[in-house]
């Protein structure tokens, strides 16, 4: 507060409307500097936690689904995901092979400078160790939405606890808690998880899964947290309190399931993250060393990268597919949120 | 007894950093069994704060509640959070203004009158239910069985109402508080809540406090009338004494404002002039003074007291409107 030139905007604008908050964000514990690297995020959270806030459950979701229909980018992005989402249930069916297995018409091709490229019955070419492409970029859908949306709902589980605990309690339960997401929020989230992955022993697919969900769960714990606090002024909490509901079914029957909204909206774009994340993670050879598994984040680090000169079509295949399906999740998730928050349309 | 005896209720919020403030000012009042109050005044002058005092459901930081609320014989202010929560939804009964942001939008109407049964009764999901079904037919809601499992969005206003009048009175309370129940409402569907609003409370002896600015609401209702002004209670009198003869200066301006039956046609409704923003704190006088066409010396010298009246309601004005002016 001494030096008020150099706080952040957001800060200064809140400073005119309610001077408690900003007084009770700077009795944080945190460092300024980090403080304000979350600072953006919690906004968001907040934006987004509050727009659920007076209108909530069936009406709001099918409003907001009427919305969506009609916003061209978010069918755009509902496409793409319904796409990959086929690729990967199907993979079995759609690819012409086996990804693992290594084909002798290949294999005796292969040398330091050149990899066998498009060939009638391997239509994307080889990969550096004689297995068919295209099999293995048709089966890392599968691995990349394994991996995104068990990561999207183990940070969801645990962070809707972390959230509801603080929600419901208020008090110094929620003050402990909310430091805590906030010193994880300051943190950039693919720093963090490198972190979490370093200090598992042994690195597998799960501890990718699990690094990436719990760089999330601060997310939905502060958004959950949000719109549970907004809920327990709303005037269906304050009837159901009238009479005499007891407080585990307020929490429970009347706060919780109308937090939610918000929190599947941000599950959309978690999605997203959390594929670029895992894939991130793959690509500087922190994820499931096994070789065999077709993963395109450990496709664009390891074959893409080496054979660059050879092959470039082994780095762009994998990081094209990360972006695009990255890319699909980001613009649904944002056509939730704008549908379901008409306000936060820029 | 009285069924309800508020005495000396007074609310003060307190934020940090800001300078008190006085919502509702040693507010007293009582509703014996089966009678309909009135609790009337303009936006703002605390009617919302005093039911929320009186059922403890302000905030639990931020205000202080002083005064005594005695239903029953108990003080209700005193009682534990757990034995007051048991009274609620069982022995008084509240209606909201805006009967779609205060029902649930996620669960079915029939759940959620079945909730407050199975909280306060004792039943089972099934027989709830059951009863969810009759309480909504009683309410005037058709085709009841498939009301239970449709959404809040699904059905109209008034229905909404009716369902939140259900609720309430699910459980068969002593007391209804109804704290402004048909102004989010549209004209034609006001006039029906009134009417089945009077009908059960006649029926099933409960006794109501009903909130509004409107005193045409009041006037079909109420057998006594409180009328609030900047959270004092400024005149109470008999519903047709105050009709007849409003005696405070507010009152008598309000009443000039409402468009009568009988009034002449083409004369012009008086509004009362200035806003509550004009107010001075009762404790320099007459908050009403600014806007009083009334006003004298004395009026600036500290409260005015509430004193009886010879017609057995009370007063709090110094120069108050003479008796035989008749409302135009
Ligand atoms: N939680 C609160 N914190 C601070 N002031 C409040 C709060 N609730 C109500 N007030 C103030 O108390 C006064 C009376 O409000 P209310 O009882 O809602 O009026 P009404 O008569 O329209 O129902 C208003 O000036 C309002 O601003
Ligand atoms: S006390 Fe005085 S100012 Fe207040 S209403 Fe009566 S005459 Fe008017
Ligand atoms: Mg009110």
């Amino acid at each position: 507060m001494s030096d008020p030139i150099i706080q952040p905007t957001v800060g200064a604008q809140r400073e005119s409307v309610d001077p408690s908050a900003v007084t009770e964000k700077r009795e944080g514990t945190l460092p300024r500097g980090l403080d304000r690297l979350g600072e953006r995020k919690r906004a968001r959270l907040e934006q987004l936690a509050q727009a659920t806030a007076d209108k909530g459950g069936v009406s709001l979701v099918r409003d907001a689904f009427r919305r969506l229909r009609r916003n061209p980018t978010a069918m755009v992005g509902a496409s793409i995901v319904a796409l990959f989402v086929l690729v990967a249930i199907f993979a079995p069916l759609l690819a012409p092979h086996d990804p693992a297995q290594r084909f002798d018409e290949l294999t005796k091709n292969l040398t330091v400078d050149s990899i066998p490229g498009a060939s009638s019955e391997f239509p994307l070419g080889s990969d550096p160790l004689g297995r068919d492409f295209l099999s293995r970029m048709i089966h890392g859908s599968r691995q990349t939405l394994f991996v995104g949306v068990l990561a999207t709902l183990i940070g969801l589980a645990l962070g809707v606890l972390v959230g509801a605990l603080a929600g419901a309690f208020g008090g110094w339960v929620d003050n402990i808690l909310m430091r805590f997401t906030d010193v994880m929020l300051a943190l950039p989230a693919l720093l963090l998880a490198i972190s979490l992955v370093a200090m598992a022993s042994r690195s597998s697919q799960w501890t990718v899964i699990l690094a990436v969900a719990i760089v999330n769960v601060p997310i939905f714990a502060r958004l959950l947290r949000g719109s549970m606090l907004a809920q327990r002024e709303s005037d269906h909490v304050l009837a159901a309190r009238a009479l005499g509901v007891k407080r585990g079914a307020i929490v429970l029957r009347h706060m919780l399931p109308n937090a939610m909204t918000a929190v599947i909206v941000q599950a959309t774009l978690t999605l997203s993250t959390a594929i670029l994340e895992a894939a991130s993670l793959s690509f500087l050879g922190l994820g499931d060393p096994d070789i065999n598994r077709a993963e395109w984040g450990l496709m664009l680090g390891v074959d893409g990268q080496r054979y660059f000169e050879v092959r470039p079509e082994l780095a762009y295949f994998p990081a094209v597919a990360i972006i695009v399906v990255a890319l699909g999740f980001t613009l649904l998730g944002e056509g939730m949120r704008e549908a379901i928050d008409p306000k936060s349309r820029r | 007894m009285s069924l309800l005896d508020v005495r000396d209720l007074s609310v003060v919020f307190q934020r940090r950093g800001e300078r008190p403030f006085t919502a509702v000012d040693e507010v007293s009042f009582s509703v014996e069994p089966g009678q309909t109050v009135g609790l009337v005044g303009e936006s703002g002058c605390g009617k919302s704060v005093t039911s929320l005092a009186i059922m403890g459901l302000l905030p639990q930081r931020g205000n202080k509640v002083t005064g005594e609320v005695n239903f029953d014989g108990a003080d209700l202010l005193k009682l534990r959070p757990d034995d007051l929560r048991d009274r609620r939804g069982r022995d008084i009964g509240m209606i909201f203004q805006d009967p779609l942001s205060s029902l649930n939008p996620v669960i079915p109407i029939g759940t959620q009158v079945a909730e407050v049964l199975e909280r306060h009764r004792g039943m089972d999901h099934k027989a709830a239910l059951k009863e969810a079904r009759e309480l909504l037919d009683a309410v005037g809601i058709p085709d009841p069985t498939r009301r239970l499992k449709e959404y809040p969005h699904q059905i109209s206003g008034g229905m909404r109402q009716r369902a939140l009048i259900a609720i309430a009175l699910a459980c068969k309370p002593r007391l209804l508080i109804a704290d402004e129940p048909t102004t989010a409402l549209d004209v034609t569907i006001q006039a029906q809540i009134l009417t089945l609003l009077k009908e059960l409370v006649d029926e099933t002896g409960t006794a109501l406090i009903m909130i509004t600015h409107d005193l045409g609401v009041v006037a079909g209702l109420c057998d006594t009338v409180n009328v609030l002004y900047g959270g004092k209670i400024v005149e109470r009198a008999e519903r047709h004494e105050l009709f007849a003869r409003p005696r405070h200066p507010y009152t008598h301006g309000l009443l000039n404002s409402v468009p009568r039956l009988d009034s002449p046609r083409g004369e012009r409704l008086h509004a009362i002039r200035g806003s509550v923003a004009d107010n001075i704190p009762w404790a320099e006088g007459c908050a009403f003074a600014p806007r009083c066409d009334n006003v004298v010396d004395a009026c600036l010298d500290g409260t005015p007291p509430l004193e009886p009246t010879a017609n057995g309601g009370d007063l709090r004005c110094n120069n108050p409107v003479s008796e035989e002016v008749a409302v135009p």
